[in-house]
């Protein structure tokens, strides 16, 4: 992976490259807003695009620099309850600035957390990474402020509007939410492409090395962490303004973390698109599963069995995907590609 | 539930879809988001049972609400709130929907927004946000029976008639064990509202989540030497909070438990730490009453019987189900009165919600005197005044050990309407009247 | 400090030090399969559930008490060898976080299957321990608790004279201290991690039942996982001691910091509190309190 970022940086503009992204975009402003079902963007649409995000900010940190985080959705609910209370408590923010100041503060929370990577390796970072999961979960219930005392201790989204246009219909929520997704997917995209992005990539692959070689490792560790929680904290903003609408502290929990991180194993470490597919294939696949389990065998079992067995094909996808495609439904998107590419020519 | 008997489920619940999604002319329409799987399965398959049951007996005992079938069908959630929502969303398209009864608080919470734009009722049963009490500002949301602040001073009421009084609590030491979330915390001030109101006591623990360890609680509860422990407990912390009682030599029949701490699955895993502990519920426990042994006879009687072990029948969490059965219907019933006896729109049944008054003689008609008390919903009070009672586990099953009691509404409703209004205010809503309630969307 | 305020830190010390014995039973199970084949076991906690959940559904099915625990036993082997026989040779010279992640996916399946073949109601676990504290010297102390200490300590006796006076301990060491040299000389490692998946099933069992007597059986079980980890970080992934002392410091000190610095902040600080301190350990040393070095090499 590595070796094909870097040559990605060295190429010239390739058309064909950016023909899939131009084509998808147009889907995305194009077609989805004037034909998608209610269902398809608020059950579908709306939690791929934060899950998609999130995952691109997980896998900035652990794909690329190699630090592995089992915090994200502390940080999502960083970015969510920020965005809440930016909005509640400065008359007249635009939503651009309140998005903005919530990953700002979902990166502040992150360095924090991130400091102990400077010692820590592996799994005892990860563990401690724990400590932000708990700590911040437990603040957020513990100080009715974060909430502004709603007594359950929950928060609500606010009128979202952008230049005075409501975007509180599914549709404007998903034009909101689609286009931070770009936004920001392109910037990451960018970044990991750039000197910056190689010494993520140097950190991951031999950290005493990229120390011998000039790299500043603990800068560059620090750095991966605040970019990468100021992504997962918008991540969270969409989460609770765009989809859920009305969130509580529990909604982000420990189940979450390991979501995003099972999105970014399935699509692929270091691969920006495989966090979109992970996602996709998280989002979609147990429906399909449910959907084909009940037309299939809905005679012989009852909605029970089958969702059980999805907890248990789902782990089993997890491992046959270690085993069989270690780098992903990305790596595996590629291939295809080259098959179909082989045979057209 | 096992593997094998799955398998004989699955073949009852393809004979109830085809039973009832025959097409009929008029039919009234019940999204369930219910969850039989994950870690709460247990309440979910007691509550959605008891719901389906009661839904059942109206359809083959009285051929539907005046010839008004009943019609149902489920999406798993597990208890997760994106499930919910995509079970709302594939659901919600189904015509004539009644109301939402999701019977789970994060689920619950996602779908305010949404159920509001679709005006339909979504009912929260003794559970979910207590501002939504207040109809003036949430039109569609019904925390019916009982609502946390009403909870917290039903069980205040209840230690003071055991104590002989209220006057008798001055001096007396309550401490409260909460489960450390939103939920756990949502009734601090309310305790402390009543301590300085009635002369009691006061000291609140925290449990943080899930609560499999509560060693460092219940030492300080020991050295603090308290009169009663009121157990307002979630999941796994209500059997390890009693185990624990026993191992520092707390009696167990001193600890009060809340609405989420009252079924067998909470008492169960403690095994005889629970002997003597009593917890609060708005419905009674057992199987005597007429309307669960119409279920028995007629529902199970015919193998239409939704649960699947018969000894859960009469538990907590199916009697439940089948009060919010009941109070389902008579909604439908009472919008029928003045809309038609046909499909209702969810505005209809909105309606009929904020004219839901049971009194204790029609509880009995429904054959579910003692059962329940009473419920008395208008258009700003979506909660309806429930009654509370506590039972006693005795080591096999719940006993009823106290009367009806009601707690202090009035005490209550000014700090509702606090938190309502600053909600109105944060979302630009406009605070409803009389006159807006009455104007309905039929179509 | 009164007499009556220094009996009652004794108390909770006491209380906290048994209660962290629990945490080191779950966390000896991760420290057995870390040694040897440098895998975070995640699914530690859901072995503990499925152990717990078939021993408690096979004797409320009417199977005697001793009978269970064989089959109970005999599942869990079987289990080992099926994890490694499946997910660790396929996976073998990955990354220790391709391994990890590897576990997370086996959890599910455990998980799931558990919930699948016995269902999903709570049941009560009762080993016939009668569980009425006593008092020594004014401090109450719970004698189940002290059983379960009691337990513990025998386990790790015996699995440390498994793993000293047996062969198969013996290369169980040799594994633990250098992989591709007991390769070298000829040992055969599947066999051995099958072993110790065993060892790791056998423990998850002895951590089910005491813990599924004390919090019931039911999906949560496998949360106590939860409560490990820090002791793991703290100890040291790779020491049975490290898990033990780690176990009784974090035991002792976040019940000592609930009852004492918990009022200060509102309480209910357990959660987090084992975490930060392991944290706080952990930046002074980077392997835990007896964790190997790593040494870094270009």
């Amino acid at each position: 992976m590595a070796v094909q970022a870097l040559d990605a940086a060295r190429l010239p503009i390739d058309w064909q490259r950016l023909a899939l992204p131009v084509a998808l975009i147009a889907v995305a402003y194009g077609l989805i807003p004037a034909y998608a079902s209610s269902y398809l963007v608020e059950a579908i649409l709306l939690p791929f695009l934060a899950l998609s995000l999130a995952a691109v900010g997980l896998n900035l940190l652990t794909g690329y620099c190699g630090q592995l985080s089992l915090g994200s959705s502390a940080f999502m609910a960083v970015g969510a309850f920020a965005a809440y209370n930016f909005n509640l408590r400065v008359e007249g923010l635009p939503l651009a600035a309140t998005m903005i100041l919530a990953g700002i503060s979902a990166a502040g929370i992150g360095v924090v957390f991130g400091l102990p990577s400077l010692r820590l390796r592996g799994f005892y970072l990860a563990v401690s990474t724990l400590a932000a999961q708990f700590f911040v979960q437990w603040a957020l219930t513990k100080f009715g402020w974060f909430s502004n005392d709603n007594p359950s201790g929950v928060i609500s989204a606010p009128h979202l509007a952008v230049a005075g246009f409501s975007l509180d219909r599914a549709t404007g929520r998903y034009l909101l939410s689609v286009t931070t997704v770009i936004v920001l997917t392109a910037l990451v995209w960018r970044l990991v492409n750039s000197a910056t992005g190689r010494n993520f990539i140097a950190v991951r692959d031999n950290e005493t090395a990229a120390r011998v070689i000039g790299v500043p490792v603990l800068k560059t560790k620090l750095l991966a962490f605040a970019i990468s929680s100021f992504i997962i904290g918008v991540a969270g903003v969409l989460w609770a303004f765009t989809y859920l609408r009305t969130v509580e502290p529990a909604g982000f929990n420990l189940d979450r973390s390991f979501q995003i991180l099972f999105i970014i194993i399935i699509g692929g470490l270091a691969s920006i698109r495989g966090a979109f597919l992970g996602a996709a294939f998280i989002v979609i696949f147990p429906l399909i599963l449910s959907r084909l389990g009940a037309f299939l065998f809905g005679g012989l079992f009852d909605s029970g069995v089958l969702d059980m067995s999805q907890r248990i094909v789902l782990g089993a996808l997890i491992i046959i995907f270690l085993i069989a495609e270690p780098n992903g439904l990305s790596a595996l998107f590629d291939r295809l590609k080259r098959r179909i590419g082989s045979r057209s020519s | 539930m096992t593997f094998f008997s799955h398998l004989k489920k699955a073949a009852i619940a393809t004979a109830f879809v085809l039973g009832a999604t025959a097409v009929h002319a008029d039919e009234q329409y019940f999204p369930l988001q219910s969850y039989r799987v994950g870690p709460y399965a247990a309440g979910g398959t007691g509550f959605f049972g008891g719901f389906i049951d009661y839904l059942n007996l109206i359809n083959i005992r009285d051929g539907g609400v005046n010839g008004v079938k009943l019609t149902w069908s489920e999406g798993e959630t597990q208890y997760e709130v994106e499930k919910g929502v995509e079970v709302y969303e594939r659901l919600k398209s189904n015509p004539g929907i009644a109301a939402w009864n999701p019977l789970s608080v994060g689920i619950a919470y996602a779908m305010i927004d949404r159920i509001t734009d679709d005006k339909v009722p979504l009912i929260t049963i003794n559970h979910g946000r207590t501002d939504t009490t207040d109809g003036r500002v949430f039109p569609y949301v019904f925390p019916l029976l009982l609502n946390p602040y009403s909870e917290t001073s039903g069980i205040v009421n209840y230690i003071a008639s055991k104590e002989g009084g209220l006057d008798k609590l001055k001096g007396k030491k309550i401490v409260v064990l909460y489960h450390g979330s939103p939920y756990g915390k949502e009734t601090i001030p309310i305790y402390e509202l009543l301590s300085q109101k009635y002369g009691f006591e006061l000291s609140q623990i925290e449990v943080p989540h899930p609560g499999n360890e509560q060693q460092a609680q219940w030492l300080t509860i020991r050295r603090e030497h308290p009169d009663y422990v009121v157990l307002r407990g979630w999941g796994v912390m209500n059997p390890v909070a009693l185990k624990t009682a026993q191992k520092t030599g707390f009696p167990a029949d001193h600890i009060v438990g809340n609405v989420w701490s009252n079924s067998e699955e909470d008492v169960i895993p403690a095994g005889d730490a629970a002997k003597g502990y009593t917890a609060i519920t708005t419905q009674a426990s057992g199987e005597q009453y007429p309307v669960v042994q119409e279920i028995v006879k007629t529902v199970y009687g015919a193998g239409k019987g939704n649960l699947e072990e018969k000894s859960r029948i009469g538990s907590v969490y199916h009697n439940l189900g089948i009060v919010n059965g009941i109070l389902n219907v008579e909604a439908v019933r009472i919008a029928q009165t003045k809309f038609g006896n046909r499909t209702l729109t969810g505005d209809e049944v909105r309606w009929g919600f904020e004219h839901l008054k049971l009194d204790p003689a029609r509880v009995e008609a429904l054959g579910a005197k003692d059962l329940f008390h009473s419920i008395n919903v208008s258009w700003d009070n979506h909660e309806g005044d429930g009654y509370v009672t506590f039972q006693q586990w005795d080591g096999k099953k719940w006993n009823v050990v106290s009367d009806w009691i009601a707690p202090d509404w009035k005490l209550l409703r000014p700090i509702i309407e606090k938190s309502s209004e600053a909600y109105a205010k944060e979302k630009g809503i406009k605070i409803r009247t009389a006159e807006d309630a009455e104007a309905v969307v039929s179509n | 400090m009164s007499y009556y305020d220094f009996l009652f830190v004794i108390e909770v010390l006491v209380g906290g030090l048994l209660s962290g014995v629990m945490y080191s039973l779950v966390a000896i199970g991760f420290v057995l399969i870390y040694k040897t084949s440098g895998v975070l076991n995640f699914a530690q906690g859901s072995m503990v559930l499925f152990a717990a959940l078939t021993f408690v559904s096979l004797v409320e099915r009417g199977i005697p008490f001793a009978l269970s625990l064989l089959i109970t036993l005999a599942v869990m082997v079987a289990l080992g060898f099926t994890i490694e026989r499946t997910v660790l040779r396929p996976l073998v010279n990955r990354s220790p976080m391709t391994l990890f992640m590897a576990t997370l996916g086996l959890s599910y399946i455990i998980e799931g299957a558990a919930q699948l073949v016995w269902g999903t109601q709570v049941h009560g676990l009762d080993l016939g321990i009668d569980d009425t504290p006593f008092e020594v010297g004014g401090i109450l102390i719970s004698s189940f608790d002290l059983l379960a200490a009691g337990i513990a300590a025998a386990m790790v006796a015996g699995l440390s004279a498994f793993f000293y006076w047996t062969r198969i301990g013996l290369a169980f060491r040799a594994v633990a201290d250098d992989q591709f040299a007991a390769l070298a000389v000829g040992l055969r490692l599947p066999r051995i991690w099958g072993t110790v998946w065993t060892a790791a099933g056998f423990v998850a069992l002895v951590a089910g039942l005491l813990w599924g007597a004390r919090l019931g059986v039911q999906f949560s079980l496998s949360l106590i996982v939860l409560k490990a980890l820090p002791v793991l970080v703290l100890g040291g992934f790779d020491s049975i001691l490290g898990a033990i002392v780690g176990g009784l410091i974090i035991g002792a000190s976040e019940k000592l910091a609930e009852v004492y610095l918990g009022p200060f902040v509102g309480g209910g600080i357990e959660g987090w509190f084992a975490y930060a301190l392991a944290l706080v350990v952990l930046l002074v040393r980077p392997s835990g309190l007896f964790g190997q070095k790593t040494v870094e090499r270009v």
